[in-house]
């Protein structure tokens, strides 16, 4: 059979699996088998290409033998490296290594246009060309970021590193690799020196650790989304190069699907994306923060579990620190024992609680809680105020309510959960610090607001304990 | 030969179907969904075994040996993690499936 027709074939079919998977991804009943839908699509598409051995250009078959051996050897390692640490990465740390992933199919896409541009041999079109081009440069400012994005997000950059007039210098930065690039398409019509054209790569490398590196921890989460984005569009560009729908509809959908879910994740935080990535979130923290009345009440973890334990209705707001402190298992059989009690518990997540939004949800489904006792902010805010205790497990600035009321504060206009409306709130805290934000937080010296220091694993326990003791035997 | 043309035709529906499919997702999937569309793009590694054998130099070895090795590394990442979330994800009618 003709192994143009396989290829081709195959690749329909890979490019209506991928869309199709992520249908069924699209809700949470068939989402574990949208996955594997799309694997299956990635399986067929990757085999059916080997098939390109027999249709290389005339000028690469006396090096066949030696590409198809690099060929097996690079997928061999690449899957094998990243099969065994995506399955042995925890849960917490999965924002950075999606953020790893990421970054390596951006510089796939980079690569595949280096492979183009430096084939000075051969006569380019320019559409071609200045599409290789925009596509490799996408391609390799998503490498850098992601990477960059992967390091502070696993604590291995610390804080951000901001110099002044850093935006003219990344404007003109990206203006002069962007011309360097349009000069190789069009002017050197791809025939330019090794040399430029590895300036040109450089130069987007370079740009994308500039664009990264000012933007702090917390809005992390957005970057690698608009990455997702910039690797999926890179990859639809390369696919018109090499003339390869799949990788055009594939990645075309992921760019605007990734686009899609930026907004909605900046939207969540209450702010633009431009202002994510332009300006300085934090650098105004400590300006003024106004006295804070009251003071903080603290309460035994045990006391709180039995008045939890004799409440009609309990919602838990968690936050990062219950993951950190991998407190998600002792928190949920401290749950099914208030269930057994006949307390109704549900959960409030916050858009942006944990490192990305829909983190928290993760985090919670590890530890076994069923999802349709987590609710979205919106569908649970109402009912604060019909709850006997609010506990904030680990969560800081999203339940502050300064971002409703004080206009000064750097979080003011984020959406809250309304914990504060609960006829008694637990906060269980490691200590008196403050949130991601640096913003001290009027919850917590609320007047019916108590504090439950300690770590929450061990609070937890406490609270289990306390309840477990007062029904006996049971 | 795909022609301009139809190449715009190709993303312009790819780039509505991508957002319809987003568009009416519920927060929870956000974090699998985002690492299930990082996996789809992970589709790059094919047109790097394209690149990688027609490479035709030392240099193009190279670079086509690395984008091979960062699109696996993509695609194979991708899948594992998103499917290790999205396993997780159980309702309280069933009993442990």
């Amino acid at each position: 059979m003709n192994p143009t027709l396989i290829i081709d074939a195959s690749f329909l079919a890979a490019a209506f699996l991928f869309i199709y998977g992520l249908k069924r991804m699209s809700s949470p009943v068939t989402a574990a088998s949208g996955i594997r839908v799309a694997g299956l699509g990635m399986l067929i598409a990757v085999l059916a290409s080997f098939l390109y051995v027999f249709n290389v250009s005339e000028a690469a078959l006396p090096h066949r033998t030696v590409n198809v051996i690099l060929a097996a050897v690079a997928l061999i390692l690449g899957l094998g490296w990243a099969w065994t640490s995506g399955k042995k990465v925890e849960m917490t740390a999965m924002p950075q290594m999606v953020a790893l992933y990421n970054g390596m199919g951006g510089g796939a896409a980079a690569a595949i246009g280096a492979v183009e541009l430096f084939r000075t041999g051969e006569a380019h079109e320019v559409v071609p060309l200045v599409v290789t081009v925009i596509g490799s440069l996408i391609g390799a400012i998503s490498l850098s970021g992601s990477l960059i994005a992967w390091a502070k997000l696993d604590g291995r950059i610390n804080g951000t590193w901001r110099i002044s007039g850093q935006q003219l210098l990344n404007g003109t930065f990206f203006v002069a690799t962007l011309a360097l690039g349009l000069y190789i398409a069009l002017v050197a019509h791809g025939h330019a020196p090794v040399a430029l054209t590895a300036a040109f790569f450089i130069g987007a490398l370079i740009f994308g650790v500039l664009m990264t590196m000012p933007i702090g921890g917390a809005d992390m989460p957005v970057v690698i989304s608009l990455y997702n984005a910039f690797t999926g569009l890179a990859v639809g560009f390369e696919g018109f190069v090499l003339q390869n729908p799949a990788l055009m509809i594939a990645g075309m959908v992921v760019g605007s699907a990734g686009t899609l879910l930026t907004l909605l994740m900046a939207k969540a935080m209450n702010r633009s994306v431009s202002n994510v990535i332009f300006s300085n979130f934090g650098a105004t923290g400590d300006e003024e923060q106004g006295e804070i009345k009251g003071s903080m009440k603290p309460v035994d973890a045990g006391d709180a579990g039995i008045n939890m334990r004799y409440s009609s209705k309990v919602i838990i707001a968690p936050g990062y620190g219950l993951a950190v402190a991998q407190a998600q298992h002792k928190l949920y059989e401290f749950v099914k024992l208030l269930q057994d009690q006949g307390v109704e518990v549900k959960f409030a997540i916050h858009p942006v609680a944990g490192r990305m939004p829909g983190h928290m949800n993760v985090l919670l489904a590890e530890a076994g809680v069923p999802y349709d006792i987590i609710y979205d902010m919106e569908d649970i805010n109402g009912e604060f105020k019909e709850a006997d205790v609010a506990i904030v497990i680990g969560a800081n600035d999203t339940v502050n309510p300064a971002a409703r009321t004080n206009k000064s504060s750097p979080i003011y206009g984020m959406p809250i959960l309304n914990v504060d409306q609960a006829k008694q709130v637990y906060v269980v805290k490691r200590g008196q610090g403050k949130g991601y934000s640096g913003v001290e937080n009027e919850l917590f010296f609320a007047d019916n607001t108590n504090m439950v220091y300690g770590d929450a694993q061990k609070v937890m326990v406490a609270m289990i304990q306390a309840v477990k003791s007062l029904d006996g035997g049971h | 030969m795909l022609t301009g043309f139809i190449a715009l035709y190709i993303f312009m529906l790819a780039a509505f179907t991508g957002y319809e499919i987003i568009g009416r997702v519920p927060s929870i999937l956000h974090t699998p969904l985002m690492s299930g569309s990082n996996f789809v793009h992970g589709i790059v590694v094919v047109g790097a075994l394209f690149a990688l054998l027609n490479a035709t130099s030392v240099l193009e070895q190279v670079i086509g040996f690395f984008g091979v090795l960062l699109g696996a590394g993509n695609a194979a990442g991708g899948y594992v993690v998103t499917e290790r979330m999205l396993q997780m994800f159980k309702s309280s009618d069933k009993k442990k499936a």
